[in-house]
């Protein structure tokens, strides 16, 4: 039986002071992204035609590294950010939501690490 | 999880017809949802036919209609017939609108009537507002000060800093907004939906309060707020033609100005 007022219910555990900053970084990183992902398709066009030694080149170039770097942190980022903002939308359960949160920002923090090392690799080997 | 189809028991069954006289000449059918809380039956969609000579323009003049004239054990909400109490909210052919001032004529061919959707029914068109009122509490919809109001007139408030309520003050609560929104249909148990968030910045924007910050820091919660994702069903049903999306983003730039301004 529950004998809890509505405006106990309606209040919850309280306001969690948070969640400016998570809403205001994914409209950052997606403004980011736009000039960020001309570099990004640069380096797909390459991929198509160019052959290794041309893109690691182009990729050693500072400007070009540095902007594939800052989109690969800006991207995985914002996937992160989206894809908890989903999870919140669409899993009720408390524990599986924490859970599946988690698993998303683990997911998005290893591939974005492996694209950074991919990318280093290439830059530190010349 | 989100449920994407509806408990055995809330299944819609067809309900009883109701033929208009004989005698009758300009006829529209009106499909009304149907569920008696005393019975152990679904919930039906019963269907009247309504001699439209013989009945107002509005959507709640033929509910009205119905009840006093056709078959009485019909049970809905309504009061002011004019758009300023709110009670007579219900989708009414797949639009969260208020009946009394919604023309029939507006629509063509059968008018569907339902009660607000995603909400718990109490019977046929009432739904349970119980919990979105409880929400409307939470916010404080009352001023908050400080400084005693002066000893001789009332708080003042310049014409410019009123005109920041219009658009905000022509709420009355109806419901129409946070029930048509998927955000509160998934999450209404924490997110506050746009009805309330509305009324939240009405105090936002209220020159003569003196607690917006603690205001804006209830508010901050991803839940609370930021389940808003602009989709704008609100704005685009609101039968009194506000902005809640608006008043939503008013909130959110003001807390990105608190916050990391």
């Amino acid at each position: 039986m529950e004998l809890k007022t509505p405006l106990a219910g309606a209040r919850g555990l309280g306001s969690a002071k948070s969640g400016s900053g998570h809403w205001w970084l994914q409209r950052v990183t997606a403004v980011a992204l736009v000039p960020l992902s001309f570099w990004f398709f640069a380096l797909m066009e390459l991929v198509f035609k160019a052959d290794y030694a041309a893109i690691t080149a182009w990729i050693n170039a500072p400007l070009n590294g540095a902007c594939i770097i800052a989109w690969i942190l800006a991207v995985f980022y914002h996937a992160a950010l989206g894809v908890q903002v989903v999870i919140e939308d669409y899993v009720s359960g408390e524990w599986q939501k924490i859970v599946s949160v988690w698993a998303a920002n683990l997911l998005f923090f290893f591939l974005g690490l492996m694209a950074l090392v991919a990318v280093l690799r290439i830059i530190t080997t010349g | 999880m989100v449920e994407f189809v509806l408990p055995k028991n809330s299944r819609l069954i067809e309900g009883k017809t109701f033929k208009a006289a004989a005698d009758a000449k300009n006829i529209r059918m009106f499909e009304v949802y149907r569920w008696d809380p005393d019975t152990q039956e679904n919930p039906r969609i019963d269907r009247y036919e309504i001699d439209m000579d013989q009945c107002g323009p509005m959507v709640l003049d033929a509910i009205l209609k119905i009840k006093n004239e056709i078959d009485a054990t019909l049970t809905f909400r309504r009061s002011c017939r004019e758009g300023v109490c709110g009670s007579c909210a219900m989708n009414v052919n797949g639009k969260n609108t208020l009946a009394c001032t919604k023309a029939i004529d507006d629509y063509e061919g059968t008018v569907k009537i339902f009660p607000l959707p995603h909400m718990d029914v109490v019977k046929d068109l009432v739904p349970d507002m119980t919990h979105f009122f409880a929400q409307y509490a939470s916010i404080k919809p009352w001023i908050e000060t400080q400084t005693p109001p002066p000893a001789d007139s009332e708080r003042l408030q310049s014409k410019e800093e009123r005109a920041k309520l219009d658009g905000l003050y022509e709420c009355v609560l109806c419901a129409c907004c946070s029930t048509s929104c998927p955000s509160y249909w998934w999450n209404s148990d924490r997110y506050l939906g746009p009805a309330i968030l509305l009324q939240a910045y009405r105090w936002l924007a209220d020159s003569r309060d003196e607690n917006a910050g603690e205001r804006l820091e209830e508010l901050e919660d991803p839940f609370k707020l930021y389940r808003c994702h602009t989709i704008m069903n609100c704005t685009d049903t609101c039968p009194k033609g506000l902005n809640p999306a608006k008043a939503i983003a008013e909130v959110k730039k003001q807390l990105v100005q608190k916050n990391l301004g």
